[in-house]
């Protein structure tokens, strides 16, 4: 049955079918709806749900959670996710699965509580201190919010990793009927490598130090093996009007959908415009974009930020054809008109370019 | 030949990391004893912290887990959620549970966590070389006091078992001190207080241990264990601070 | 079909309500829906925006560009989103709060709804009238259809509101009768 739900709820039910039991959070705007749900939510499945004393308590309580084999999350926006960011270098420097939801909000410093895209560098590139990676997934409806929600359970236990949820105060708080399809989980198997108190076995440690010269180097090449098999497996994208595109955008989450809405409003023309959604911004899909990049005329990103993902299309595609940016900052929000003025600008030869433009200027 | 002293089981045979006359081996030792004469190496998880303790888990022979620097509390309080009828316990020092961990520290107390907090007080912070802890003594000298922990600029040194002790939710606190054999009993009864707290479901307990640090004090081992009983407990009486009996 | 609504008035003006009282229809009646509240940091007073949008076929951005439909219950909203309705959109304004000007294109319904609510006897119920006197005139939906939603919404210790909802919900529908009559 369909629900109408904010995207904050619908991360908070999704947890729950996928077996979450140990939610820890901190008030934070755009995420409250989170938090306060679970507050209600998580007693009704004999779940714990702690209001920690701050972000970086919430993150360590999740670390404990963790390590003692449960399935955990928490959740918070833009400044408090960067308070977490020393436990979430510890949770992948001890191999702990979690799932940590950042609704974005704009920055830098306090910033304001509109939606943004510019934590992207944050999240893809470690966060944290020392050489790690977490499993990026940015979903772009309420829907999709439910679906990878319960999927990033999965997969931080699959690969004993912290996986980020990527939304922004938009997808956040925006309500769409959502529907929970999947299996409602309960009672999940003991993980083998948990502390559960060592009976008839040897002892464990969860842990993240390694003193011993040398140690840590093996260490990190475990971890580093372990990331190009995510890399290898974990790829997620969606190609809308994508073959014989003159102009591709890539864009995510909040800016895909306007994005999607440009590549309608290009049919009437003759002009292509295709769009790639990233799902997954760590993996990053490079390969795609970069075999995409032989086809098309010119890419366009567009982005809630100065120019981040920028940075990895422009790597994936390796000069192979032109990479323009359209980014808005502060909590402005692109419309799909100003989208489709800069598709003008950087194709201003081109005579479908022209009507299009005419269009633009009639709206 | 009969034994009269032996290693307990779930103490692990292992060259020590500590230095010469520093008391964190006792410690550590005790919660062997207790582990063994409890018979609950099976159902106990240990959280190890950052500072001088930092590879507690080389000594002692139970699951135990690490935390980030003062977030022991958090850590301990994520597990025992899991495990409520496990022992929990973190070990932490005065640089970890006062200073940067405070808020943490104070928090599980409020909350009532049903843990077993283990505080060792050096009043320095060894490991990083000797500089001065929340607990360092007003006058005591350390590598950022190099005069003494002057008030004006240094502030005072914190009693966390009597700022912990208003808080509703914490309920068996005592101070005690491995400066003799007889201190060093009363701290293993402390201690096993505070498993007796958590096993009974009774809320927060804390055991706050006076114990020596003879190279940052500067002094020899027999030296510091009189500075205990005659420095330190001036600032940190001991005693029972708070109790549920 | 695609239909943008704009709606807009003070924190606890009951906005929030009367758009989630259409998106549930919509949802419902197994249409598209994107429902997004833009708030400032007031809690109370201040101004609540909500974007509202109902189509038949999938919706991409649910910030709206140029609204079909503006609801407005209070001046300072009026002030701030009259230029986002487009040319011969429909704007309800709360008469009982709003001045407007005029606007060639546009057509203007104005529903005294504090009043009509007040009279009542529960000035709360003001955005029931507003979403009566909406439904009588794009008739995206039957009474029936919100009075379900209304009944779920309402279910429990707020039972006892029903009828005077369903009663302001008649009222904005007379109120608009009354302009057509």
């Amino acid at each position: 049955m369909k629900q109408l739900l904010t995207g904050n709820e619908a991360a908070a039910e999704a947890a729950i079918y996928a077996g979450c039991r140990y939610y820890y959070g901190y008030p934070i705007t755009p995420q409250n709806e989170l938090i306060n749900y679970m507050s209600v939510r998580m007693p009704q499945v004999k779940g714990t749900f702690i209001q920690a004393e701050s972000e970086i308590a919430a993150i360590n309580m999740v670390y404990g959670s963790a390590a003692a084999g449960g399935r955990t999350m928490t959740s918070s926006s833009s400044p408090g996710i960067s308070l977490k960011q020393e436990g979430i270098s510890y949770l992948a420097g001890s191999e702990l699965p979690c799932v940590i939801v950042n609704i974005q909000r704009g920055g830098p410093g306090l910033g304001d509580i509109s939606a943004s895209q510019a934590d992207y560098f944050q999240s893809v590139k470690g966060g944290g201190h020392g050489d790690y990676r977490v499993i990026v997934l940015a979903p772009s409806s309420v829907q999709e919010m439910a679906d990878l929600v319960y999927d990033a359970f999965d997969l931080a236990d699959k690969y004993r990793n912290p996986v980020l949820i990527l939304g922004d105060a938009q997808i956040g708080q925006l309500m769409e009927p959502v529907e929970f399809k999947k299996e409602f989980r309960e009672n999940l198997p003991q993980k083998e490598w948990a502390l559960t108190g060592a009976k008839n076995r040897n002892r464990k440690i969860i842990k993240s130090f390694y003193p011993v010269k040398g140690e840590l180097e093996v260490f990190n090449a475990k971890l580093q093996n372990k990331y190009k098999e995510i890399e290898k497996n974990e790829v997620r994208y969606e190609a809308v009007n994508i073959h014989k595109a003159d102009v591709i955008l890539v864009a995510y989450g909040t800016s895909a959908r306007i994005c999607k809405e440009v590549v309608r409003k290009s049919h009437q023309f003759k002009f292509r415009i295709g769009l790639i959604r990233p799902i997954s911004l760590w993996p990053f899909p490079s390969e795609f974009i970069r075999e995409m990049s032989e086809r098309a005329r010119c890419m366009l990103t567009v982005e809630m930020s100065a120019g981040q993902m920028l940075e990895d299309v422009r790597l994936a595609v390796e000069g192979r054809c032109p990479v323009h940016f359209y980014g808005r900052t502060g909590g402005g929000v692109p419309t799909s008109l100003e989208i489709i003025k800069k598709i003008v600008e950087i194709m201003p030869k081109n005579r479908a370019a022209k009507t299009l433009l005419q269009f633009a200027e009639v709206k | 030949m009969q034994a009269i002293c032996e290693k307990p089981e779930s103490f692990i045979d292992t060259p020590t990391h500590f230095c010469p006359g520093c008391g964190h081996g006792i410690v550590l030792r005790l919660i062997a004893e207790i582990i063994d004469a409890w018979g609950i190496r099976d159902k106990t998880i240990g959280l190890a912290p950052v500072g001088c303790s930092v590879l507690a888990y080389n000594y002692l022979d139970i699951d135990m887990c690490e935390a980030a620097h003062g977030r022991p509390p958090a850590v301990a309080t994520g597990i025992k959620r899991v495990h409520p009828d496990h022992f929990v316990f973190a070990y932490q020092g005065d640089g970890d549970l006062a200073a940067i961990g405070m808020a943490e520290i104070i928090h599980a107390a409020n909350r009532g966590e049903h843990i077993t907090f283990i505080f060792v007080n050096n009043a320095i912070y060894g490991m990083t070389n000797g500089q001065m802890a929340p607990t360092t003594l007003v006058g005591q000298k350390s590598a950022t006091t190099l005069s003494g922990r002057n008030p004006s600029n240094d502030g005072y040194p914190i009693r966390v078992c009597e700022l912990l002790s208003v808080l509703e939710g914490s309920s068996y606190i005592e101070r005690v001190s491995i400066s003799s054999p007889e201190n060093i009993r009363k701290t293993k009864k402390a201690i096993e207080k505070g498993f007796k707290t958590q096993k009974e479901k009774r809320g927060f307990s804390l055991i706050e241990i006076l114990s020596p640090c003879p190279i940052y004090w500067r002094m020899d081992a027999i030296e510091s264990m009189k500075y205990i009983d005659e420095k330190m407990t001036r600032t940190f009486p001991l005693g029972i601070i708070k109790d549920w009996e | 079909m695609t239909e943008k609504v704009i709606l807009a008035g003070f924190g606890g003006q009951g906005m929030m309500l009367l758009g989630r009282l259409l998106a549930q229809a919509a949802m419902a009646n197994s249409l598209y829906v994107t429902y997004f509240p833009s708030y400032g940091t007031e809690v109370r007073g201040g101004t609540a925006v909500y974007h509202l949008v109902i189509s038949s076929e999938e919706i991409f951005s649910p910030l709206i560009e140029e609204a079909d439909t503006l609801i407005v219950m209070n001046q300072p909203s009026y002030q701030k989103y009259k230029e986002m309705i487009k040319p011969d959109g429909l704007m309800l304004l709360n008469s009982s709060m709003v001045k407007c000007d005029l606007f060639p294109d546009v057509k203007i319904y104005k529903i005294p709804a504090t009043e009509i609510a007040s009279k009542l006897g529960n000035v709360l119920v003001s955005n029931i009238v507003m979403l009566g006197a909406y439904l009588t005139i794009k008739k995206l939906f039957t009474a029936e259809n919100i009075l379900d939603q209304l009944s779920i919404s309402l279910s429990g210790r707020k039972k006892d509101l029903l009828a005077i909802n369903k009663q302001a919900l008649e009222k904005g529908m007379q109120a608009i009768h009354s302009f057509t009559a």
